[in-house]
């Protein structure tokens, strides 16, 4: 995409140029010329180039896009994240009754992971930079986001939605275990 | 009116007209005029400080984040300038400069004597003036709006914003809404029934057409908004449950409204310049516009898809994925039109003979900028993506390509292109070009900084950040930048003042334009128009050796610049 984007400025920028270098000597007016400008400038740089590139641009986004979409499968992982000013509260499907504050949530490594994002007052927005892009929390709705953490560790996540004076803080960490360190959390007494 | 002795000459008759048309003299003047020439003018003068006070906020933000250790406001503080900033910038800054710009300029364009309702113009910028310095006056008294300049309800409602800054951006910002829907209403009735007898639809300068699509698009996307803000300030002030989930409403609904008015407003912003620059651009060319009923079809598919997007500022809320490629398609396809108008300019920059000249250079400010706010544009508009830079710096940085390239850079070429006409000098003093480089070179660092560190994952909205991520150098860098295109504008206000106070009077139509604006007096007199009036054979009357204008129309070349004019 930077690319791409690279080289339309470029090209952009190389027809401006010589817009300013070229001679006066080659321009012939008359309307026969004033319909071949058309034809080049307006038909063909202005509507069949950007059509091409972004209609392939937009099928690949949604291509990726599908992919992420939360499908339900075997070894789905249900993980409830609450957004409030200013900290988040992680319930488990697997373990009714728990629920640990902001840090840090856990889910397990390998395994896909639905996180059921809401909010319990103002708009939060759920970002684990490098686990998923970002989901809004909306009071009143149940947003899912999926998200899949190959390999353990803590994975540092962020509120990304301005929601007041400790917006800057709003953090929390995801730690990603293996399956037998997300055996022994899920079996731990419920405090 | 006196008696007049003799035969009524072109100048006897200039005189009584005045007379009728002029404002009041001295201060009462300002307060009870209708003349659009002056309401212009107050329009754009109101607008640029403004302007200025919400470069002031810039500064202020960029100072906060120039480093780690330079926070020097409070993240409650910090929150009442971000929003202000956006706000003032959105609302009390482009549109009214965009109204001020077509009250002044499109009469004297269509060869009519005012606009179609004087006393409507007036009650616009009344309105304008006293829902901007509401807000002024709060920001002052240090209880302006804090949620952010599209203030997400449920954090600006009552709940969680108890205090009264978010009143004063609903009930403020109304009143410039309203000023706006007064404009438009004004601007349509004045483009399709009061123009010059001879000009068809079809012959009309580009820069109507751009606004006639303008203030439809006005009537139609500024609405909801104004609902949104009623709805939301009885919610506040009556406890009623529009936005509030546990009451049986929904916080999502405010996004619709806000960003069903509040993506047609980018292009509301983005078209006026784009007619300015199809005006301008020719005429420093010494050519014609190339393939105008393009141009205008172009300006109309922007103004029609515009209003099919607006949920591309809602990727990250939850709707289905049906649904976003719906509105990630339907936004890159407003590439397209807009693909049409870059590439019509630059066809006839190559048609032409262009000169550089200062507004000239502007334009090519205007090219470079706004292609990558654009190509950003395309990025953003693809769902993965957005989903990982939303919020971010990214976004900050793709909108200030955006607004102030497709923006402001445009309206600067305009300001040194109507200079001669609103103050009837020629530039002397060359300060302008100094402005410039500093203001684009410094504008470019800028926010190519705030790019990277978006990518990088600064959120946008923090009022500070910790060291050790790598930003200390790059939002330092951005600073210098910022506070660079600053000084540049405090440089053009400088040219721009001097040069109107000092410098000597110029000739008529410095450009050698082809538009009706130039084929009258230097600053313009209080009536603006031909005195032509419709014959009673229908016969355009421009053919009418008495009228002024009779070489201008015999030519048909309203909107079209002589081949041959003056070269300086």
């Amino acid at each position: 995409m930077f690319a791409g984007a690279s080289a339309i400025l470029v090209l952009v920028m190389v027809l401006l140029w010589l817009a300013f270098r070229r001679g006066p000597a080659v321009r012939k007016g008359g309307p026969a010329a004033e319909e071949r400008d058309e034809r080049i400038w307006i038909k063909g740089l202005g509507l069949a180039f950007p059509l091409a590139t972004l209609a392939a641009l937009t099928a690949y986004g949604l291509v990726v896009g599908e992919r992420l979409l939360p499908r339900p499968g075997p070894d789905v992982v249900t993980v409830g994240a609450e957004g409030r000013q200013w900290a988040w509260t992680f319930t488990y499907a697997d373990a009714p009754g728990r629920a640990t504050g902001g840090h840090p949530a856990t889910s397990p490594a390998g395994r896909p992971v639905d996180v059921a994002i809401t909010s319990a007052d103002v708009i939060q927005s759920f970002w684990v930079p490098r686990l998923a892009g970002k989901l809004d929390a909306v009071p009143g709705h149940v947003n899912i986001l999926r998200i899949e953490a190959w390999e353990p560790g803590d994975y540092a996540g962020l509120g990304a939605e301005f929601n007041g004076p400790g917006y800057a803080g709003h953090r929390f960490t995801v730690r990603a275990h293996d399956a037998a360190g997300w055996e022994a959390f899920l079996a731990e007494e419920t405090p | 009116m006196t008696p007049s002795p003799g035969p009524l000459t072109a100048l006897r008759r200039h005189r009584a007209l005045t007379r009728i048309w002029a404002s009041d003299p001295g201060w009462k003047g300002w307060f009870t005029t209708v003349n659009h020439t002056d309401l212009g003018r107050m329009f754009i003068v109101a607008s640029m400080v403004f302007f200025a006070a919400g470069g002031l906020l810039a500064m202020l933000i960029r100072a906060q984040l120039a480093s780690p250790r330079s926070a020097f406001m409070g993240p409650e503080t910090y929150a009442q300038v971000f929003t202000m900033h956006g706000t003032i910038m959105m609302f009390l800054f482009a549109i009214p400069l965009i109204e001020g710009i077509a009250i002044y300029l499109l009469p004297k364009m269509l060869g009519s004597r005012d606009l179609a309702f004087p006393r409507l113009t007036a009650y616009g910028f009344w309105c304008y003036a006293l829902g901007g310095s509401m807000l002024i006056v709060s920001l002052l008294l240090g209880i302006a709006p804090d949620s952010g300049w599209f203030m997400y309800p449920p954090l600006s409602s009552s709940a969680f914003s108890p205090g009264p800054n978010s009143d004063f951006w609903l009930l403020g910002i109304t009143f410039v809404e309203i000023s706006a829907m007064a404009a438009a209403v004004e601007i349509t009735v004045t483009i399709l029934r009061y123009r010059a007898p001879g000009m068809s639809l079809a012959r009309m300068p580009v820069f109507a057409w751009y606004m006639l699509v303008v203030a439809v698009m006005i009537l139609t996307g500024f609405p909801p908004l104004i609902l949104g803000s009623v709805l939301l300030e009885l919610e506040r002030a009556f406890g009623l449950p529009f936005f509030r989930p546990e009451a049986g409403g929904d916080a999502l609904l405010w996004q619709h409204l806000f960003w069903l008015f509040g993506h047609p407003e980018v292009y509301i912003i983005f078209l006026p310049a784009a007619g300015i620059i199809s005006t301008i651009l020719p005429v420093l060319s010494r050519t014609t516009l190339l393939g105008y009923a393009w141009v205008v079809a172009a300006a109309i598919a922007l103004g029609v898809l515009s209003f099919g997007l607006w949920v591309h500022h809602m990727f990250t809320t939850g709707i289905p994925h049906m649904g976003l490629a719906f509105f990630s398609a339907a936004s890159t396809l407003v590439a397209v039109p807009t693909g049409v108008q870059i590439f019509a300019w630059i066809g006839t920059l190559w048609k032409g003979e262009p000169q550089l000249r200062l507004p000239m250079l502007w334009i090519l400010a205007f090219f470079v900028t706004f292609v990558i706010g654009g190509l950003t544009g395309v990025m953003v508009a693809v769902v993965p993506f957005d989903w990982q830079v939303h919020d971010t710096h990214f976004i900050v940085a793709h909108l200030h390509y955006v607004l102030i390239g497709g923006f402001v850079f445009p309206m600067l070429a305009a300001l040194y292109y109507w200079m001669p006409h609103l103050t009837g000098r020629r530039r002397f003093f060359r300060l302008g070009e100094t402005a410039f480089w500093l203001v684009t070179l410094g504008f470019h660092l800028t926010f190519l900084a705030v790019h990277w560190v978006g990518l990088l994952g600064q959120r946008r909205r923090i009022h500070t950040y910790d060291g050790g991520d790598g930003w200390e150098v790059i939002n330092l860098i951005a600073s210098i930048g910022g506070f660079v295109s600053a000084i540049g504008f405090a440089l053009i206000l400088l040219d721009v003042a001097v040069n109107a106070a000092v410098a000597v009077r110029g000739p008529r139509n410095p450009w050698g334009a082809g538009t009706l604006e130039w084929a009258m007096p230097m600053p313009p007199a209080p009536i603006t128009s031909p005195p032509c009036r419709r014959s009673a054979a229908a016969t355009p009357s421009m053919t009418t050796p008495r009228c002024p204008f009779a070489s201008l129309a015999a030519k048909a070349i309203w909107a079209i610049p002589r081949a041959t004019g003056a070269k300086r």
